[in-house]
């Protein structure tokens, strides 16, 4: 057969490179797979912000609960806050939409959408996704799902406020914002169902000759993983959504029992329903989303790892063998989410083998990463900072969700400051900082400069030391049996007393995590036009994005590239260099 | 800037671009409709009473769309080999009755629906008209979005068999995939709603 490139009539190459696009074009409503990947991220990273920001009003009110917001409680709205103090009805959709926003619009889109359309087809030498208009309808509906997701705080009632998991019957019954929450998620589902199904077809398909998939970077097969699930899990959350939206709209009972009854009235309904149907689905996907949340972080993590430990990875099949089998699994734990539910014992001994049996890979995947770390002469440039601290982290994240998958102690645990706790060690110092560990460790690939190192280091250093202030004391309030979504903080449970004080220190911590990211924003616009210039391999890198100009063209390569060897060939006794480059043929070397 | 593959099939999958986008796009379709058929199956179990499908729905006008349907699936992979043996304006009359088969479908639908309506029988009333209207809706919206993609490849879509026949053959192709799978979910909803 033919090589790839020489496939196609020249004649098409002109048609392609004729006009300069204008600005709408190059930059608005492009196909190119980096613009996309950087309009994902930039409006990711502004969702996370804005996600961040309802929290730190929520955490305001769980430290000083009944007392005004200080600065922008006087914008919050009347029916919102009154006199700045935050309603429950207010807090709730706070909640709500903090949950919503953070996962499904901050950090899946800047995980997948971000990093995914950035660095996946330059690792892989294709000059851009397999469907470049798939591509950009991806973001668009993506954008569109977000604008009303915001829209909805302006509708009568407010935004949805049922939380992020919407569980019916409160669901059906509540405020016109819920149904504005369903159309939103039905856009944000098209979004990843489009993108995951052109990642998996241009990982097959567009990969340079050479590069087999033992020989694919981490961060790819972690991207390809991630893509199955989003393209196999998130269906049956539409499908939910649908029958949800039918419930609220055209007054079926899809989720309602027979004899409903809503503040002391039974309600209208033909009945019939059950509850616990949309819980199945909802977890359906959305345990597979957890991995959705966590395995491009793990990929970016095991890239920049390897970069700075100057030796290859220690278990690159182990860990390409695991990451394939989570996948597997990670469609057979989700009711472990409802051990509470009575669904019987049976079921829950089913789930709980399942769940222990999951967080096997996720062990050696880990595992591997620390053993990497073996004997290394370590470079601890920041992104290398975010990338071990992440290890830790998620240890920490994953270690305390064992006792929430064994049903016995999870009776205990269940729907408590723990879990809160658990998750975000998981999702917050976790994936975040993998994914603050790839921005700084891609930027000079996307803008040809650096960031600077001394704020970048501030960053990491305020954001670590608060972020776990924040979630620590968690731990402590959930075993102490402190629930979560009460808008006072619990003060009103006499068991919750004691621990409802940490709520303060927790605040003020809250406060200096948000004052640290200043110094990321600012570091990041400085960084654009002023920040030191970095050559094409800007870390010494083995990778194939490192072969393309920085920033690449469209079309990325200027040659094709062809691979010649594994992905992490660093400190190959007998050569010059302390890093041999997959696109870097014997006969050079 | 040309993408590899869209055309020609790559050596080792054996596939051209579209052709997987399209089977990972149904997979997805299969976990929508299967999240569905479980919803059914789980609602049903549960129901106390569950009325039998033929002594609400019309199963006469149901069989007639089976019959419409699976012949539009068969004018449609005619209309493909029609394009791959190069007799384009028969392959483009033969997307035409694909076309209006499909509207055939709608509109037997539409009757069906609207006699539903007349007797006050709506998604409200019980909750196995509200799960035949969600699936039969959503199923309709499948259609619907098949007969566009045909009225496009028959309309303006059309004059790229002039330009690149082998890329516009792939299109029907990948819209043929697409449609019989629209068919086969309506031949699972056809027995599950109206005859069991």
């Amino acid at each position: 057969m033919e090589h790839a490139t020489a496939v196609h009539p020249p004649v098409a190459h002109h048609v392609e490179h004729a006009p300069e696009l204008g600005f709408w074009w190059k930059y608005v409503f492009s196909t190119d797979h980096k613009v996309i990947g950087i309009q994902y991220a930039i409006t990711g990273l502004l969702f996370l912000l804005f996600g961040f920001t309802l929290m730190a009003i929520m955490r305001w009110q769980l430290a000083y609960p009944g007392q005004p917001v200080p600065v922008i409680g006087a914008w919050l709205g009347a029916g919102n806050a009154s006199g700045g103090v935050i309603l429950p009805e207010f807090y709730n959709q706070l909640g709500a939409m903090h949950g919503t926003i953070m996962v499904f619009m901050g950090v899946v889109p800047l995980a997948v959408g971000g990093f995914g359309n950035f660095v996946m087809p330059l690792q892989i030498g294709a000059p851009d996704m397999a469907f470049p208009r798939i591509n950009m309808a991806s973001y668009w509906a993506y954008f569109v799902g977000g604008v009303v997701m915001l829209a909805s705080f302006f509708v009568p009632g407010g935004a949805a406020n049922s939380g992020w998991t919407s569980y019916v019957p409160l669901a059906v019954t509540a405020t016109t914002g819920q149904t504005w929450w369903l159309l939103g998620m039905v856009f944000l589902i098209t979004s990843s169902l489009l993108g995951s199904l052109n990642f998996i077809v241009t990982i097959f398909q567009l990969r340079a000759p050479g590069l087999t998939f033992m020989r694919l970077p981490i961060f790819v097969w972690m991207q390809l993983v991630t893509a199955y699930l989003l393209l196999l899990a998130f269906p049956p959350l539409e499908a939910a959504a649908i029958l949800q939206l039918m419930d609220r709209v055209a007054g079926t009972s899809f989720f309602l029992p027979s004899g409903l009854v809503v503040s002391g009235q039974v309600v209208q309904i033909s009945g019939g329903g059950n509850p616990l149907l949309w819980q199945h689905l909802f977890w359906f996907l959305a345990h597979p989303e957890v991995y959705v949340l966590i395995l491009p972080g793990m990929g970016i993590v095991a890239e920049v790892l390897a970069n700075n430990i100057r030796k290859p990875l220690w278990g690159y099949k182990p860990i390409v063998y695991s990451v394939v089998f989570l996948g597997f699994m990670s469609f057979v734990v989700w009711a472990h989410h409802m051990f509470l539910t009575g669904m019987g014992t049976t079921m829950s001994a089913f789930f709980q083998t399942t769940t222990m049996i999951i967080s096997i890979p996720s062990v050696i995947i880990l595992t591997s990463l620390f053993l990497s770390l073996w004997g290394a002469s370590i470079r601890f440039t920041t992104p290398m900072l975010f990338a071990l601290a992440f290890l830790p982290m998620f240890g920490i994240g994953g270690l305390t969700g064992l006792p929430l998958g064994l049903a016995p102690t999870d009776i205990h645990l269940h729907d408590t400051y723990y879990v809160i706790g658990h998750f975000h060690y998981v999702v917050a110092p976790g994936t975040l900082f993998a994914l603050f560990a790839g921005i700084y460790y891609w930027f000079p690939k996307a803008t040809g400069r650096y960031m600077n190192d001394l704020l970048g280091k501030i960053h990491f250093w305020g954001s670590f030391v608060a972020i776990n202030i924040v979630f620590f004391p968690m731990f402590i309030q959930g075993l102490a049996g402190m629930n979560r979504r009460l808008y006072d903080g619990g003060i009103q449970y006499a068991h919750a007393q004691e621990t409802a004080k940490l709520h303060v220190p927790m605040g003020y911590a809250t406060f200096a995590l948000w004052f640290f990211q200043l110094f990321f924003i600012v570091n990041f616009f400085w960084s654009i036009k002023k920040g030191r210039q970095a050559p094409q391999n800007a870390w010494d890198a083995t990778t194939l994005e490192w072969s393309a100009p920085s920033p690449p063209p469209h079309g990325n390569f200027p040659e094709p590239p062809v691979v010649y060897r594994d992905p992490y060939e660093y400190s190959v006794p007998g050569h010059p260099a302390d890093f041999t480059p997959q696109f870097q043929s014997d006969k050079k070397a | 800037m040309d993408i590899p593959y869209t055309v020609t099939a790559r050596p080792d999958t054996g596939l051209f671009n579209g052709k997987l986008g399209i089977w990972l796009f149904l997979a997805s379709e299969v976990m929508l409709f299967g999240a569905l058929f479980s919803s059914y199956v789980l609602l049903r179990v549960g129901a106390e009473t569950w009325p039998r499908g033929e002594t609400i729905l019309n199963v006469w006008m149901a069989f007639l769309n089976t019959v419409v349907l699976i012949s539009s699936s068969v004018t449609m992979v005619l209309a493909w080999a029609a394009l791959k043996t190069n007799q384009f304006q028969k392959s483009r009359w033969l997307l035409i009755s694909t076309f209006l088969l499909a509207t055939v479908f709608l509109v037997v639908k539409y009757f069906e629906y609207t006699e539903k309506f007349s007797h006050g029988l709506l998604p409200s009333t019980n909750t196995f008209l509200a799960i035949y209207f969600t699936l039969t809706g959503l199923h309709g919206l499948h259609v619907v979005g098949g007969m566009i993609v045909m009225a496009y490849l028959f309309g303006p879509g059309a004059k790229m068999f002039r330009i690149a026949p082998e890329r516009f053959t792939n299109r029907v192709e990948i819209t043929g995939l697409y449609w019989h799978f629209v068919d086969l979910v309506w031949i699972f909803l056809f027995p599950v709603l109206y005859l069991l």
